[in-house]
């Protein structure tokens, strides 16, 4: 559990560590950022990156701005940031009700929102938050800016579209409307282990009945997702057990659950339709 | 002041809080080498050639080792319950011709620092043709090598006639059972470091633990050495359990290499390694049968089980089929009683002991009978119980077989009276009823109990000396172990009360070769009943000694002196009293007050016995299952445990929260398995669930002292397995019973994947119309 022998770089500007990357990426260089996920599979030499570039020193990175629509989240933020609510109104309380779920205290004080998108992994909470909310990201390079959609950036379960010399620098959440409801339910066999399958839920309550509902479930599929089926469900009804049950049950419909050595994939099917429908019952007041 | 049966705090904690404990890893020497494993990829196959030129060249790596280079050292034999036809299947320190599990050590390097060693082990070319695997034990027979086949022996025990006993039955109820693969994973991994001490011409080994004098003795009978020139260290140890401190490959090969390369070599363990090269442990299935009469009374039993031993034979040989034949049977009446044990050979980790082994498997299938058999005749588990449990007055209960090598005789017991007590404690029949109102209410909550018996204070001896100096400090050195567990204090406590000093004067030296000639040291709930008795034995002769030379120096008859708080003085409570450091100054070689006494105010004492003695307990669970999830609560949780008598009331409590923390492993988390390639899938904590605090429930601990042991005069029992023995078997039973499907739960451990199948299977009854009711 020694990692193989690597050469550290430590920017501190965005300007170096793009150069930085744009040089050592096509010799096996890697992002460095909370290490949480990084560091494990390299005691392990499951990876054995040549080069490392530490973009924790970049300061640039380092913040959360709010703008009138969005909530921007800087690839230096950690977990942590969010243990308090980090805006006013729905997207801080859903941010900060869901981080209490990923890992551990101390591993939360590391692991940050962007590494954990481009790490990709198919229990990721911030996958989910981003896959239901329809966040995009900031790709840089020396090449510039762009802007991806979070459903095309995640390709497959730890697989991502960002080239070998972009760095993931921000993540926009768009900001919820003040009517918003929200639910989080999560399943995993230990506090802190990663999920066997989780559910994100939001929707607008207007004159009583759903409209604009989101249904994301993580943790069941090779990546975390968005169900119109559910949706369809919920739009234009009102809120009660027997059609929150019917969303749960088109949630299990649609989905195509993974199996794995803690849960087969009917299962993770079961647990679908139980964690929606859950997250859906925790959206009441 | 009496110290005996008081919490007091542990004199070995002050190191450990303040960081200033010595675990393996922290001794190191100067110039010494670093050890890494190359291990086998295969689970099974031909050794075509090991490539070891690009390691080599490595700058830094100092040798690489394959079985050529270590061809003259035997393989790791055994130490306990050696029975017939095992020797071809013992362990060589590195792979000879076939790999057999992946992990196998295959090849050893040795570098300047670990992160060499560690870049060059993955140079090593292991070149290996595969050949198929076998991952069941239960499946058919196969070859292990040449004629040996995969089921090197059988376990067969009984008494009685079992035919008789069926053909005479009323019912017969048949099970069949498994425990899952898991094992102890201590916060410490493995560590050893070897050095030649030239100037000496001594062998040292740092990072012993649990018997280090039978570790130095094969190593030393491996290397060709004299016991006297090899010397074993224990430091702290964080946590034994059963796995650490057998003897395995690289104990041998630090010390091989220690002796070759002139420089001292250190090993330690990592975690992937550990759950890959430590001795796994409980994967056994059996097929059990009782016949009952009309009442539910137990006439035979019939057990047929499949270990999975993996590999190897290691030093345990057959210690738990051995344990798991000889203890199945519990605080029962069983009149005719039949096993066949089946040691099987698979292509995984080989096994060895984990706390309470051969008994968390067999608690599991017994109780799991019982409630079987209480469902057959339609009265409560309680009641199967009562009607079968071994009484009180029949003790001491002769059962005509025998267990690692000694005769079963359950020496004290109320078995019946922890019973009402654990019924009583957990207010057993208000529980029933407020289960049975949330039931009403659509809950799926229920509660189950597990009874068994252990077994403790394994001799067949202990010894130990003990010295006062001038100073008045006490030193008892003993040849038992530490890996955690509380001996120091214990053990002072023992020599405080009997020498009549504080405990905190007392020093306990243990697991050091050099300071003791023999040793037992630290298993099977053995040190408090053996090492405590030789303790107590020896410090009644330093106490005559003492009382003795005090007798001369006060003038008054040694009968009429006591030693209180450390000193000499007139039991009539006369003013005059002498520190024993005085006492022992005038015992001194040089001393003239000593008259013909031999010199030192020290003794030996030494304690034999043939016997085990048999501990006993109640476990009680009370459990709410997530319907939808599958996910189990544990609501509330009681052990119950006769350990004759409680040196230190806070340090067995400890061991059975500990205990039950692993038992709960075991019945809920921990399961290390492997795909049809012989793959193991468990091999890091992402994938190795063991519970934390946040899936320990508090539980509650009745400790009782109805029953000591007539074997020891403390009337001791060994207090370090009962919190683990019977969770799986509680736990199962309280799920059965929140079904309300008796038998359900046939295979630990019991995960929400599982339990969710079986709640599926309770609404295709409710929907097929058949009634299950459950019994309460
Ligand atoms: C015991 C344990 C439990 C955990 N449980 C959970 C859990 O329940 N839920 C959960 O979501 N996570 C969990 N994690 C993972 C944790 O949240 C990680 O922090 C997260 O997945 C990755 O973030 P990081 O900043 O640590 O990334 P790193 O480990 O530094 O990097 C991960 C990968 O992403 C790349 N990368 C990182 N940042 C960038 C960037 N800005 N641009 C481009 N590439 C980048 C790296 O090169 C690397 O390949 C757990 C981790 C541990 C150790």
């Amino acid at each position: 559990m020694k990692p193989a022998s690597f050469e550290y770089h430590r920017p501190t500007t965005l300007e170096e560590a793009v150069k930085a990357l744009a040089e050592y990426a096509p010799q096996d260089g890697r992002i460095l950022s909370g290490g949480q996920s990084l560091v494990p599979t390299m005691a392990l030499r499951m990876a054995k990156p040549a080069h490392l570039i530490d973009i924790n020193g970049v300061r640039e990175l380092a913040d959360i701005k709010v703008t009138e629509d969005a909530l921007i989240i800087g690839a230096g933020v950690r977990h942590a940031a969010f243990h308090k609510p980090v805006v006013d109104g729905a997207l801080g309380q859903l941010l900060s009700f869901v981080v209490r779920h990923i890992a551990h205290y101390p591993i939360r004080q590391r692991g940050t929102f962007c590494g954990s998108l481009a790490h990709a992994d198919p229990s990721s909470e911030w996958c989910l938050v981003s896959a239901t909310l329809d966040a995009e990201i900031t790709a840089t390079s020396v090449r510039g800016a762009r802007s991806i959609a979070v459903t095309e950036l995640i390709e497959w379960a730890m697989s991502t579209t960002l080239a070998e010399d972009e760095i993931l620098t921000s993540v926009r959440l768009p900001l919820l409307p003040e009517n918003t409801r929200f639910g989080f339910y999560e399943f995993s066999r230990r506090a802190g282990d990663y999920a066997l399958a989780m559910s994100l839920v939001t929707y607008e309550l207007a004159d009583g009945v759903i409209a604009a509902p989101r249904v994301g479930i993580g943790g069941v599929e090779g990546v975390p997702r968005r169900i119109a089926e559910a949706e369809e469900v919920l739009l234009g009804q009102k809120p009660s057990p027997d059609l929150f049950r019917a969303a749960a049950e088109a949630v299990a419909n649609a989905a195509d659950p993974m199996s794995d050595l803690q849960a087969s994939a009917n299962y993770r099917r079961d647990l679908a339709r139980t964690v929606v429908r859950r997250a859906l019952e925790r959206s009441l007041p | 002041m009496a110290f005996i049966g008081r919490s007091v705090p542990r004199l070995e904690d002050r190191p450990l809080v303040t960081g200033k404990g010595r675990f393996a890893a922290d001794v190191s020497f100067p110039h010494q080498l670093h050890m890494r494993v190359v291990r086998s990829p295969q689970a099974h196959g031909r050794i075509l050639a090991i490539g070891t030129s690009a390691a080599l060249g490595l700058p830094g790596v100092v040798a690489v080792w394959t079985a050529g280079d270590v061809s003259d050292i035997p393989p790791i034999d055994f130490r306990m319950t050696k029975i017939e036809g095992l020797e071809p299947y013992r362990q060589h320190i590195l792979a000879t011709d076939h790999v057999r599990y992946v992990g196998e050590p295959v090849a050893v390097v040795f570098a300047e620092d670990p992160y060499i060693a560690e870049d060059a082990a993955d140079l090593v070319e292991v070149g290996i043709e595969e050949l198929p695997v076998i991952t069941a034990a239960d499946g058919p027979v196969g070859i292990f090598a040449g004629t040996a086949s995969t089921e090197p022996a059988q376990v067969r025990k009984g008494y009685g006639d079992v035919e008789a006993a069926f053909k005479s039955a009323t019912h017969v109820v048949e099970l069949d059972l498994s425990t899952g693969r898991h094992s102890a994973v201590p916060m410490e991994t493995r560590g050893a470091l070897g050095r030649y001490d030239a100037s000496k011409d001594v062998l040292e080994m740092y990072g012993a633990a649990k018997v280090p004098h039978w570790n130095r003795d094969q190593v030393a009978r491996m290397l060709k050495r004299s016991p006297s020139q090899v010397h074993f260290y224990e430091g702290h140890v964080g946590g034994g359990f059963g796995v650490r401190g057998e003897l395995y490959p690289e104990d041998v090969l630090v010390c091989a290499a220690a002796l070759r390369l002139g420089r001292p070599v250190k090993w330690i363990e990592d975690r992937r390694e550990h759950l890959i090269a430590a001795n796994h442990s409980r994967q056994q299935r059996h097929k059990i049968r009782a016949a009952i009469d009309a009442t539910g009374k137990i006439i035979g039993i019939e057990n047929e089980f499949f270990h999975d031993q993996g590999a190897y034979v290691r030093t345990h040989a057959a210690t738990v089929p051995d344990l798991s034949a000889a203890m199945v049977l519990g605080p029962y009446h069983v009149p005719h009683y039949r096993t066949l044990g089946h040691i099987r050979l698979t292509n995984k980790t080989p096994c060895g002991t984990y706390r309470a082994p051969g008994r968390f498997e067999t608690t599991f299938v017994r109780e799991r009978l019982m409630d079987a058999i209480a469902a057959r005749v339609g009265i409560t588990p309680v009641e199967a119980r009562r009607r079968n449990l071994i009484g009180k007055d029949e003790m001491p209960f002769e059962r005509p077989i025998d267990a690692l090598g000694t005769h079963v005789v359950y020496d004290s017991g109320d078995y019946a009276g922890l019973l009402d007590k654990s019924l009583r404690k957990v207010g057993w029949d208000e529980l029933q009823m407020s289960i049975e109102a949330r039931r009403a209410a659509g809950e799926l909550v229920g509660a189950g109990i597990g009874m068994f018996v252990e077994k403790s204070g394994l001799g067949p001896y202990d010894g130990v000396k003990i010295a006062v100096d001038v100073g008045g400090k006490v030193e008892v050195i003993t040849g038992a172990a530490s890996v955690g567990q509380g001996v120091e204090t214990v053990i002072a406590q023992i020599c405080a009360d009997t020498l009549g000093v504080d405990y905190t004067a007392v020093r306990v030296v243990h697991g050091q070769t050099d300071r003791i000639d023999n040793g037992m040291g630290a298993f099977a709930s053995r040190v408090t009943a053996m090492t405590g008795e030789a303790t107590r034995i020896a410090a009644l002769k330093v106490k005559a000694k003492a009382l003795d030379m005090a007798a001369d120096l006060m003038q008054a008859a040694a009968a009429d002196l006591e030693i209180v708080d450390g000193r000499v003085t007139a039991a009539s409570g006369a003013k005059a009293s002498i520190a024993l450091g005085d006492v022992a100054r005038h015992l001194l070689p040089v001393s003239r007050t000593r008259g013909e006494r031999e010199p030192g105010l020290s003794a030996e004492g030494w304690f034999f016995s043939d016997h085990m003695n048999y501990p006993y307990g109640v476990h009680v669970a009370v459990v709410r299952i997530d319907a939808e999830t599958g996910d189990v609560a544990i609501e509330k949780y009681l052990v119950a445990y006769d350990v004759g008598r409680a040196i230190n009331p806070m340090l067995v409590e400890g061991q059975i929260v500990g205990g039950f923390a692993q038992g709960l492993g075991g019945a809920m988390f921990e399961e290390l398995s492997y795909d049809e390639r012989g793959e193991p899938l468990s091999v890091t904590f992402a994938d190795y669930l063991i519970p934390t605090a946040h899936e320990v429930p508090s539980i509650d601990v009745l400790v009782t002292e109805d029953a000591p042991s007539p074997l020891n005069h403390l009337g001791v029992k060994g207090a370090g397995e009962g919190g683990t023995n019977a969770v799986g078997a509680a736990i199962a039973a309280a799920i059965d019973d929140a079904l309300g499907l008796p038998g359900a739960v046939t295979q630990l451990p019991i995960t929400p994947d599982r339990v969710k199948q079986m709640v599926v299977r309770r609404a295709d009854f409710a929907a097929s119309g058949i009634v299950q009711k459950p019994l309460s």
